[in-house]
């Protein structure tokens, strides 16, 4: 279970990049954050990582304070990342220490066979196209299965059939083992598509605005009304989280309680 | 290359047809090369068999390679080359070793290299000729002095290269080490080391560059033997084409050495997007 409490982040220049963020988010939920620019999703996303440290609050993953990288959590970037001196299977091998030669072989194999680059495993980075890039940063990710995994906005650079095609791949590769997913984006049809729950931010300082409970089954039908009504929801919501008028909505909400079914 | 790199195998990327072409590339990078120093050479020595010059201080090159020649053939050219290579590797050597370490330490820790930075920097501005009494008072007139003078040659391009190479790592590359969880010396081993590596490369062939340099200052102040004792040789005798035939000893192995590095250091770049690839394949 990780839990959010009261998180907060201040950084050195003063800018007040995250307020008072609380949640709970249960094992093997796909919780999407959303909102305008500024309003603190990948501060929180960098908290949650380890990688960034909350300035207020606190981040607890099983009873584990996270103040720094956890070996239970996993992060997906914006860009692939990929190191451009290793091989495709090295890459995805780079969070495999400590396991035997075969052990890794094998999880760096069936990874990449997952994601349907098994005959890219020899080839450098700089041969792979955009998407099969980011589909290397998702096995390498996913490959030492981490109990959460974080994905900063993981498509925002593809192009839209690529896009489209990850987000039903990425849904293919959590059923395998359900890690729990906090994805940030900007994109609504992403969001509702992969969500169990949208968490919708407004900015300056960053703070929770609303969460929206996704109730659609899986797989979810982009052209369905149902769909299309959690879209404008989710479209209303965000405009008026940029509406200084409008109330934060969080109490009103089911704060860290997951539909989950 | 690690265990999984070599299990699973690589898919081979050169077939024959363009191992072929590579080939034909090098060789024309090659001709291309040469083109210049060997016209110039055809058009000095025309000049000189046509009587437009006499060749006296400026020798014509078939005269240059008859004297090549006389040193190979008495011994003289190799005691002289094995002196100098010797004193340049020795020099090399403690210049790279220093410069990486000093470089590392600089650029991996901010305190470090605000302490060390500013005074090498000054040091760094000293005319390589400005070290040499005190190394000879420090180390003797003999070895010591001259390998420390191109170890010192060395040292400023090998420091600076790796320094700011890792000043210039791409931050969101050691951030995924950090998310992995890599430990300190782990982060500089996988992420900044490998990261660094086409910049250190730059800095080594610069470094040996700088330590042929510092050789010549090193035995045009007191040497009995060194391709810089020949061109001293050759000044005080009054013969230019010993003057001349040193210097292009002294162009050869640079050269040469320069290409060594390069050569060795090429499947260690392999991974590179670079547009130097691109260019060459142009």
């Amino acid at each position: 279970m990780l839990r959010l409490d009261q998180v907060g982040k201040t950084y050195p220049n003063g800018v007040n990049a995250l307020e008072r963020f609380s949640a709970t988010i249960k094992p093997g939920e796909i919780v999407a954050v959303i909102g305008g620019s500024g309003c603190g999703k990948s501060t929180l996303l960098r908290a949650i990582a380890g990688l960034d440290r909350a300035s207020r609050g606190t981040i607890t993953l099983d009873g584990d304070v996270i103040t720094a990288p956890h070996p239970k959590i996993g992060i997906i970037f914006q860009e692939p990342r990929l190191l451009p001196w290793l091989s495709v299977a090295d890459n995805v091998a780079f969070g495999l220490d400590g396991l035997s030669k075969q052990e890794r072989t094998a999880r760096v194999t069936q990874a990449l066979s997952r994601v349907g680059l098994a005959d890219k495993a020899g080839v450098w980075p700089r041969e792979l196209s955009g998407g099969q890039a980011q589909r290397v940063a998702i096995a390498r990710a996913l490959v030492p299965r981490p109990e959460v995994l974080l994905l900063d906005e993981p498509f925002s650079a593809l192009d839209a059939f690529t896009r489209r095609d990850l987000q039903d791949h990425l849904l293919d590769l959590w059923a395998d083992s359900r890690p729990t997913l906090i994805l940030v984006t900007h994109d609504v049809d992403e969001a509702v598509v992969l969500a169990d729950r949208i968490v919708v931010m407004r900015p300056r300082p960053g703070r929770l605005f609303e969460e929206i409970p996704v109730f659609l089954s899986r797989p979810r039908d982009r052209a369905s009304a149902l769909f299309e009504d959690l879209k404008r929801r989710v479209l209303t919501a965000l405009d008026q989280s940029l509406d200084r008028a409008v109330p934060d909505r969080q109490d009103q909400a089911l704060t860290g309680e997951a539909m989950w079914w | 290359m690690t265990a999984v790199e070599m299990t699973l195998a690589r898919a081979p990327t050169t077939d024959l047809p363009s191992q072929r072409r590579n080939r034909a590339r090098h060789l024309r990078s090659l001709l291309l090369g040469l083109a210049l120093p060997v016209g110039l050479g055809a058009a000095w020595e025309l000049a000189v068999h046509l009587g437009w010059s006499d060749g006296r201080l400026v020798p014509p090159p078939s005269v240059i390679f008859a004297t090549l020649w006389e040193l190979a053939r008495t011994g003289e050219l190799w005691t002289h080359t094995r002196a100098t290579v010797l004193r340049v590797a020795a020099g090399f050597a403690l210049g790279v070793v220093a410069g990486t370490l000093v470089g590392a330490i600089a650029g991996y820790s901010s305190l470090s290299r605000h302490v060390l930075d500013p005074t090498l920097q000054a040091l760094r501005a000293i005319p390589s000729i400005a070290w040499v009494p005190l190394f000879i008072l420090w180390f003797g007139i003999f070895e010591a002095s001259k390998v420390a003078l191109i170890a010192v040659g060395v040292f400023f391009p090998v420091y600076l290269g790796v320094m700011g190479a890792i000043l210039s790592v791409d931050r969101k590359i050691v951030e995924v080490g950090r998310a992995f969880r890599l430990s300190g010396p782990a982060l500089v081993r996988r992420i900044l080391l490998p990261a660094v590596l086409p910049s250190y490369i730059v800095s080594l062939r610069s470094g040996l560059g700088l330590g042929w340099m510092f050789v010549v200052a090193a035995e045009l102040l007191g040497a009995s033997e060194g391709l810089g004792y020949l061109l001293m040789d050759g000044q005080q005798l009054g013969k230019p084409a010993q003057i001349v035939a040193a210097i292009v000893a002294f162009a050869v192995i640079g050269k040469t050495t320069d290409w060594l590095i390069e050569v060795a250091t090429v499947p260690l770049l392999r991974w590179q997007d670079a547009y130097g690839q691109q260019a060459g394949e142009a």
